[in-house]
């Protein structure tokens, strides 16, 4: 019961932080007097006009980056039930989770010589 | 048993608290920032508003509410308003499981590190999308390279934080400070502190890791549209979150906050002025070498110090 109790707190202080954030926000839309005229409200780009399409192309590695990311992050996510009980682990499942470990860092050397984080 | 105004006015209060402290909080962080950095450079820093500058940040807060809000007319209207509002949202809601001392707590969860590190995971997104709704091309690359930068730091971090739950035994972080009591973790855990404050400073954008925000080649990065309050929301976003690394980092690693709450707060506070002295320090990484750090050296270092800490508690036991 307490339990649900803190988590309500935190839903509570959620809805009156995003409130203020977005009082914060819209005041400053609202209240002060704005002059509109295109140059001001074109994208800015070092003086230029903007041209072309800002979202056009972006470097693949970033997705590269990305699904690496996924894969160590579910990696986090799978060790965390491990590293809480480990005092309850023996030998054999330390073998196994150590089995996991060196199959994930195979890979992660393979990624490597493959060049998906080579940058220049 | 409590009844559900209670607990909604209970609630409200401890938050109203929580957001003015951390207000107040981030307000002179950058104070505290400038004249650092004054201090290391021999100068005098902001000293002509109020008592030797005091009163600078609530200036400069008061300066970006009365500037007008430019909202670009390609931008996605829309998102381009959310994205202060989650980056604001998210920093502050982070705050609630930070515990100030064994007993003072907003919301005392039994998972909190947990909470943590799933709620600054959405922090990602307010940069991602600031960068995307702007429809500016430096936008878009600052918020590109602001998201993979920390998603990639994340990793690491993520694996010293393992360990960390590993040698206490529990993600309960008011549980983690009372297990330090005898030896603070630094000591067992040197190098996993070394790799996390690096990955802190990254995680966090800060020098000498911010490339999003590199002036000479992205002008402000991921923010350049904003201005006004919609800045200022993103600006507070990331003071909050630098000042929760600093104190994350001294509750992991220094023992916490756990009787004396001035000197508690004293390591929270040296560990956001060694942030201001490597800004002080260090010049700009490179963008490929920021990646080279962080996937070939930082995150196998850190794989190894979690399997050589499993190994160890493992062979205590």
């Amino acid at each position: 019961m307490l339990v649900t109790f803190e988590f309500t707190y935190i839903l509570i202080l959620l809805f009156i932080s995003l409130a203020l954030s977005m009082i914060l926000f819209f005041l400053g839309y609202f209240l002060m007097f704005k002059v509109a005229y295109e140059d001001k409200l074109m994208g800015y780009e070092c003086g230029f006009d903007p041209f072309g399409n800002a979202r056009g192309e972006f470097d693949i590695r970033f997705y590269l980056v990305a699904i690496l990311f996924l894969i160590f992050d579910l990696e986090i996510t799978f060790l965390f039930p491990f590293s809480i009980s480990i005092m309850s682990m023996t030998l054999a499942s330390y073998s196994i989770m150590l089995i996991f470990l060196i199959i994930l860092t195979i890979g992660f050397i393979y990624e490597i010589k493959k060049g998906a984080l080579d940058w220049s | 048993m409590k009844n559900i105004l209670q607990i909604v006015l209970e609630g409200g209060l401890k938050s109203l608290i929580v957001i003015i402290g951390l207000l107040i909080g981030v307000a002179f962080a950058t104070l505290l920032e400038r004249k650092v950095m004054a201090a290391m450079q021999k100068r005098r820093g902001p000293n002509v508003v109020g008592i030797v500058g005091l009163l600078q940040p609530l200036a400069d807060g008061l300066k970006l509410v009365l500037k007008e809000t430019i909202i670009p007319i390609v931008a996605d209207k829309i998102i381009y308003a959310i994205a202060p509002i989650l980056t604001f949202t998210i920093s502050i809601v982070l705050w609630s499981v930070m515990a100030v001392g064994v007993q003072s707590v907003f919301a005392s969860i039994n998972s909190g590190v947990l909470f943590i590190l799933a709620i600054s995971s959405i922090g990602v997104y307010g940069i991602i999308l600031a960068g995307w709704a702007s429809n500016s091309k430096y936008a878009f690359l600052g918020g590109l390279r602001s998201a993979a930068q920390m998603v990639s730091y994340e990793v690491a971090l993520g694996l010293i934080i393992l360990s960390i739950i590993t040698y206490a035994g529990t993600i309960n972080i008011q549980e983690i400070m009372e297990n330090q009591n005898k030896i603070w973790f630094i000591v067992p855990l040197f190098p996993g502190f070394l790799l996390a404050f690096i990955s802190a400073l990254a995680e966090t954008n800060r020098p000498p890791f911010d490339l999003p925000e590199a002036e000479a080649e992205l002008v402000s990065g991921y923010n350049v549209e904003y201005s006004s309050t919609g800045f200022a929301l993103f600006f507070l976003g990331e003071y909050a979150n630098i000042i929760l690394m600093s104190v994350l980092l001294a509750v992991f690693f220094l023992g916490g906050i756990v009787h004396n709450k001035i000197l508690g707060a004293m390591k929270g506070v040296s560990m956001l002025c060694s942030f201001i002295w490597v800004r002080a320090t260090l010049p700009r990484y490179r963008y490929d070498q920021l990646m080279y750090l962080g996937w070939k050296s930082l995150l196998p270092f850190a794989l190894l110090i979690y399997v050589g800490v499993i190994s160890m508690v493992l062979m205590i036991k």
